[in-house]
C-alpha cells in the first residue's frame, strides 16, 4: 500500500496486421519497469482506442503498426482525441514506419515514434520524463 | 505529476458523471485508485446517488474463461436494453509492481464500447481477489447508472473471498479436467458461491466436472453452518436454503449463456423473496468499514513508525539480538497509541 503514483499505458494495435509480436514484448517490457499496461488485442478500430482512452484514462497511448496504414490511422485516433477534448494523454507510435512521415506524425499528436529495436528503457524513459499530468 | 485534486474538481467531475459522461466516469476512478483519501473524497461526493445497481462476482482460476463469459454477459444484458459497468481486476507483479491488464481483448466482439464500460485495474499487491479502490469502483459506476456491474476477480489462489462479500451474485467458473481443483474449491468457496458455472463445456470431460461438483455440493451444502459467522470475522451472509445450480456454458460461441443468466435472476429473485438483500448490504458495509479504518490505521502507524527516529531505534534493536518482535511492537504501539495524533486527519 503506497501512495506512489503508478503511471498507466495503453498498448494498442490498430489496423488490420496480424503480428501483435512486438507489441507484446513492448507491453511486457514497461511492466518489467513498474507500469500497469492495458493490452487490447489485434484488429482495433480507432473508435474502439479512444474509447478505451476514454474510459481506462491511461497517462500513455503507444500504438504500434506494422502494416504501413500508419498515417491513416494515427491521425485518425489522435484526431478523435482531440474532438473528444483529450489532451493530457501522452501519445507515441512503434512499428516500422518510414522517416519522412514522421514530421506528418508529429504535427499531428503523435509526440515521439520509436522504430524496431529501440530499447524498452528508451521508451520507459521517454514516458516518464514527457507525462502530460 | 497531478497527486492534488481540488475540491471543485471532484464537484466538477460528479456533476458531468451525473449526466453520464464517461471520461468524468474515468477520471473519478483514477483520484480513487491514486489514495485513499482521494478516494474518500470522491466517494462522500457520490455515495448518495449509488444502491441501485446489481453486482455480480466473476471468480476462477486463470484462463478458465472469466474475461470471455463477462464479454458474453454483457452483450446479453445491453441487448435486454441495460447499461452495463465491468471491472476486471489483474494481478501486479510483485517483482516490479507493474502488471498486464489484458482483460479488454476478450471484450470487445459482440457490442460496442459505448454501450459499456469496462475498466481495467490492477491488485497493486492487494490480497483477497480484488484491490483496495474496486469497491469505490463499483460506487462510481453505481453512481453513473450502471444497473448491471460485472466485477472480474484476479483469480488465483484460494482467498479470493472479497468478492463474496462485495457483490449480490457470485459466480464461480470451473473447467473440465480440473479434477483435484474443484477439491480445493471445497476447501472455502464452495459454500458461499451461488452459481456454479463449468465453462469451455465443448471439452470434453463436462458432464463429469458436473458431477464431481454436485458430489462435493451436496457434501459441502449438508455440513453448512447455520448461522452468520460474528461480523469481525468472514461476514459473509450465509444462505441455507440456496443450492447453487450448475450451468455449463461456451464462453466463446455464447451457447447456454441465456439460461446461465436465467439462474442469476432465479438467484437474485430469490434474495429479494427472502429479504436478503439488506442483509447483505449490512455485512458489505460493515466489511468495507472494517478495511477503510484498517487501511487507515495501518497508514498512520507506518507513517509513525518511518517519520520517528526513536521507533527505528526501537526496530533497529532487534539487530542486537536480544529483544524479540513482539515486544517491539508492543512498545511501538504503546508509543504510538499515546503520541500519534490518530484521529486527526
Ligand atoms: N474451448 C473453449 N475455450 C474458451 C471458452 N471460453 C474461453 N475460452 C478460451 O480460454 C482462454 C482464456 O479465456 P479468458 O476469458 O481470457 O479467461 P480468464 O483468464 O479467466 O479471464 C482464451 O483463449 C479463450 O478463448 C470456451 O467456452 N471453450
Ligand atoms: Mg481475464
Amino acid at each position: 500500500m503506497s501512495n506512489e503514483r503508478k503511471i498507466r499505458v495503453i498498448v494498442a494495435k490498430p489496423g488490420l496486421d496480424g503480428h501483435d509480436r512486438g507489441a507484446k514484448v513492448v507491453a511486457h517490457g514497461l511492466k518489467d519497469a513498474g507500469f500497469e499496461v492495458i493490452y487490447t488485442g489485434l484488429h482495433q478500430t480507432p473508435e474502439d482506442i479512444v474509447q478505451s482512452v476514454i474510459q481506462e484514462d491511461p497517462d500513455a497511448l503507444l500504438l504500434s503498426l506494422l502494416s504501413g496504414a500508419h498515417n491513416k490511422l494515427f491521425t485518425a485516433i489522435t484526431k478523435q482525441l482531440e474532438e473528444q477534448g483529450i489532451d493530457d494523454v501522452l501519445v507515441i507510435g512503434g512499428g516500422i514506419i518510414p522517416d519522412q512521415d514522421i514530421p506528418h506524425l508529429k504535427k499531428h499528436g503523435v509526440e515521439e515514434i520509436f522504430g524496431p529495436g529501440t530499447e524498452i528503457d528508451e521508451i520507459v524513459e521517454y514516458v516518464k520524463t514527457h507525462l502530460k499530468r | 505529476m497531478q497527486i492534488n485534486v481540488t475540491d471543485s474538481e471532484i464537484d466538477e467531475q460528479v456533476h458531468k458523471l451525473r449526466a453520464g459522461d464517461q471520461r468524468a466516469i474515468a477520471k473519478l476512478m483514477t483520484y480513487a485508485e491514486m489514495n485513499l483519501f482521494l478516494a474518500s473524497q470522491v466517494i462522500k461526493k457520490l455515495y448518495k446517488y449509488t444502491g441501485n445497481a446489481y453486482i455480480i462476482g466473476i471468480t476462477g482460476a486463470p484462463g478458465v474463461g472469466k474475461s470471455s463469459l463477462v464479454n458474453q454477459m454483457a452483450a446479453f444484458y445491453i441487448s435486454e436494453g441495460h447499461r452495463v459497468g465491468i471491472i476486471a481486476v489483474d494481478p501486479t507483479s510483485p517483482f516490479s509492481g507493474g502488471a498486464i491488464l489484458g482483460d479488454r481483448i476478450r471484450m470487445k466482439k459482440s457490442f460496442s464500447l459505448k454501450d459499456v464500460f469496462i475498466r481495467s485495474m490492477a491488485n497493486r499487491g492487494q490480497m483477497g481477489g480484488l484491490a483496495r479502490a474496486t469497491r469505490d469502483m463499483i460506487k462510481i459506476l453505481d453512481a453513473a447508472g450502471y444497473e448491471i456491474i460485472l466485477v472480474e476477480t484476479v483469480g488465483v489462489g484460494q482467498d479470493e473471498i472479497d468478492i463474496f462479500k462485495a457483490a449480490h451474485t457470485c459466480v464461480v467458473i470451473v473447467v473440465p479436467g480440473m479434477g483435484d481443483e474443484i477439491q480445493a474449491i471445497k476447501a472455502g468457496i464452495m459454500e458461499i458461491t451461488d452459481v456454479f458455472v463449468v465453462n469451455k463445456m465443448d471439452l470434453s470431460g463436462v458432464d463429469r466436472t458436473i458431477m464431481d461438483l454436485e458430489t462435493t455440493l451436496q457434501l459441502t451444502h449438508n455440513s453448512k453452518p447455520k448461522k452468520p459467522i460474528t461480523p469481525a470475522q468472514g461476514l459473509f451472509v450465509k444462505v441455507n436454503n440456496w443450492k447453487p445450480p450448475i450451468i455449463k456454458t461456451n464462453a466463446i460461441t455464447g451457447e447456454n449463456i441465456p439460461k446461465f443468466i436465467q439462474n442469476i435472476q432465479t438467484h437474485q429473485d430469490f434474495l429479494k423473496k427472502n429479504d436478503l438483500l439488506p442483509i447483505k448490504k449490512l455485512a458489505a458495509c460493515k466489511n468495507e468499514i472494517m478495511d477503510i479504518m484498517k487501511f487507515q490505521l495501518y497508514k498512520k502507524v507506518e507513517d509513525y513508525v518511518f517519520k520517528n527516529t526513536d521507533v527505528n531505534d526501537l526496530i533497529e534493536g532487534i539487530i542486537e539480538g536480544d529483544i524479540d518482535p513482539y515486544s517491539i511492537s508492543e512498545d511501538i504501539l504503546a508509543k504510538f497509541v499515546k503520541e500519534a495524533r490518530i484521529l486527526d486527519k
